[in-house]
């Protein structure tokens, strides 16, 4: 057996060699998306995959979002493994219907024969300075949706091992990345490994405080988490790493053992995912809190250019520190 | 030119479909059936010729209006009013229904309800073609209404450039649920928009289910030399409204009155007596086999049982 060796890579690195790895494991598995060729996607996940896997494998898509997202689902429908990419998840706002009304419902509409074996890449999240249209978390949309998977990586070894998951799964998956962490450098093995949807991670393990997060909102509890430690409380942070399905197992016997919870989203708070684990929490662990199931989201806004105007509509390290020790200090 | 047993056949597909379309309507008005029908009454030539030019391993994918394709590919007609009924022997258990029938093992992808929404999903097949080297074509069934859609034209653009084998069948009815044609496009020769895609086109008439065979036939012979993809514009009429709901006050007397004279089935019955030269008596006897297939069917589905609770819920819970 060849000996492991772990590097340190970049998230972008970690999805490239996914993609890399699977498309070289499976002929079937094939790239549809605009610009992901020879100028190697925007965010340059895609780097050399044209010149090994040629244009036939590696497709330039014209600016025609829904169509070549249904092109995608079409192909996994018959007997492909495609990976679409869409720049930005605010334009994946254009493929509603083929995502919504197409993909997610095909098995189900034909009692459970077909199957649609399709990953739907993209990315969301403030960047800096990209303004409304180009900035948002609408993993809610999606996480609304039957049938559809929904997985959120925020290190370089989740995004690997889950994009390779995603690729061999029979479902259509969403996969969102966030724009922050491509560049982001983490410990990853080269070999091949994949994790297994509906199990997240405790990237900190403690026993007062349970702070659950994803993408790009673990890494900064983390760092809260470090501040929380100074002043001696001992947070748990969980990353979820998929939303669908989701690891309530994990959610509740953290609970059950911290007896306080906050929830840290980068979305709007309004009709979004940390609103569903709270009422989880509540329902199935009321009797082990210790106080209120608090939530730390975006503020209920589109996202402004300006760039003080921008971090303060998404929580920041401090925010997640102030909302942490409101959670811990509530009177009950 | 044709043999005898060739042109049977069509006359055969076209009856089929309109004892079916008729027998499910009676079915629908007596509450056995519930929901959206939109029949293909009048339609029945465009499906029966296209895929009389297919093979067995050649996709389809259907749309709202999808009986008739269903038929046309060869779905067997007790699981379809199995499905139309909601029971569990129907192709998709029932969860289905009409507007989503779908028979894998025919290559039939499936009917549609989002009008325009197969589109991508067969150039999606036609690139899975593509990419696995097959010798394979996809038939997209699309209409009039799908033609003003956005993902009309960017799947044409996709077909185009990728040089799919694939055929959009434009099911011209000439009306986008109750909006006519006129008053939905400028130009309302359909076919006309292939050129601006590079795509050759061609304008029938789909109630002429000889001229849609040959039509089919040379498209199909185009993609599978690699020459593809290619628009078929197929001109009909509806024989009522949107669905059976819809009285179709809209459609003016006189024309309807033409259509219903211009019929597929009276136009393939002629060719059965023209060029099969077989009488009256033989086609009834083809009738009346017809229409007991589609008894048998009826009591086939009502004899079905129902997916419970319990099954469902097991099917959807990692939903």
């Amino acid at each position: 057996m060849d000996k492991q060796v772990t590097r340190e890579i970049m998230y972008r690195e970690a999805l490239n060699e996914a993609l890399q790895e699977e498309m070289r494991r499976d002929p079937t598995v094939f790239l549809l998306g605009e610009g992901i060729g020879q100028r190697g996607g925007s965010y340059k996940v895609t780097v050399g995959l044209l010149d090994e896997f040629g244009p036939k494998r590696v497709i330039d898509t014209p600016i025609a979002e829904a169509s070549f997202t249904g092109a995608g689902i079409g192909a996994a429908m018959t007997g492909m493994r495609p990976v679409v990419e869409i720049l930005f998840v605010d334009f994946s706002m254009l493929v509603m219907d083929q995502i919504v009304n197409q993909a997610a419902k095909y098995k189900f509409m034909t009692g459970g024969k077909g199957r649609v074996p399709f990953v739907l890449r993209s990315q969301g999240g403030v960047g800096n300075g990209l303004a409304a249209q180009h900035s948002e978390s609408l993993e809610a949309l999606f996480y609304h949706i039957p049938g559809l998977k929904l997985v959120m990586p925020a290190t370089a070894y989740d995004a690997k091992g889950l994009l390779k998951s995603a690729i061999r799964c029979d479902d259509p998956v969403i996969f969102l990345e966030h724009k922050l962490l491509y560049m982001t450098k983490g410990a990853v093995p080269d070999t091949d490994y994949t994790i297994e949807f509906g199990r997240g991670d405790i990237k900190r393990r403690g026993n007062d405080l349970t702070i659950i997060a994803w993408s790009n909102m673990v890494g900064r509890s983390l760092e809260a988490a470090e501040i929380l430690a100074q002043e001696g409380i001992d947070a748990e942070v969980i990353d979820l790493r998929t939303l669908v399905p989701l690891d309530k197992e994990m959610i509740l016997e953290s609970v059950r053992k911290t007896g306080h919870v906050l929830i840290v989203q980068e979305a709007i708070r309004r009709g979004g995912i940390a609103s569903d684990i709270a009422s989880i929490i509540q329902e199935e662990a009321f009797d082990y809190l210790n106080g209120p199931v608090r939530i730390l989201a975006g503020k209920v806004t589109h996202i402004p250019f300006n760039l003080n105007l921008e971090s303060a509509c998404v929580p920041q390290v401090k925010d997640i520190d102030a909302r942490a020790k409101e959670t811990i200090y509530t009177e009950v | 030119m044709y043999l005898q047993e060739f042109i049977i056949h069509l006359y055969k597909t076209i009856y089929t479909i309109r004892i079916f379309e008729s027998r499910c309507i009676q079915l629908y008005r007596q509450g056995l059936i519930r929901g959206y029908f939109h029949p293909y009454l009048g339609e029945e030539a465009i499906a029966t010729g296209v895929c009389a030019s297919l093979e067995k391993k050649d996709f389809i994918i259907s749309t709202h209006r999808g009986h008739g394709h269903c038929i046309a590919r060869g779905a067997e007609i007790k699981r379809m009013v199995a499905e139309l009924f909601g029971k569990r022997e129907g192709y998709c258990l029932g969860l289905g229904g009409s507007m989503h029938i779908a028979d894998l093992d025919t290559g039939n992808l499936g009917a549609n309800g989002i009008v325009g929404g197969n589109l991508p999903l067969g150039i999606g097949a036609g690139v899975s073609i593509a990419l696995q080297k097959l010798d394979k074509v996809c038939v997209i069934f699309t209409t009039d209404g799908a033609s003003n859609n956005g993902v009309f034209a960017e799947s044409m653009n996709l077909a185009a450039i990728w040089n799919l084998p694939v055929i959009i069948v434009i099911e011209n009815n000439q009306y986008a649920v109750s909006t006519s044609i006129e008053d939905s496009t400028r130009q309302t020769e359909l076919y006309r928009r292939g050129g601006a895609y590079g795509v050759t086109s061609y304008r029938i008439d789909g109630n002429d289910v000889l001229e849609v065979y040959e039509t089919a036939k040379k498209s199909v012979q185009a993609c599978r030399a690699g020459e593809g993809p290619v628009l078929i514009e197929a001109v009909t009429y509806r024989h009522g409204g949107h669905h059976v709901n819809d009285p179709g006050l809209y459609m003016p007397k006189e024309k309807l009155a033409y259509y219903l004279e211009h019929d597929p089935v009276k136009i393939s019955k002629r060719y059965l007596i023209e060029q099969a030269e077989l009488s009256e008596t033989d086609i009834e006897a083809f009738n009346q086999e017809i229409e007991r297939e589609m008894e048998e069917a009826v009591i086939y589905g009502e004899s079905c049982g129902e997916l419970s609770e319990e099954e469902f819920d097991k099917m959807v819970e990692h939903y």
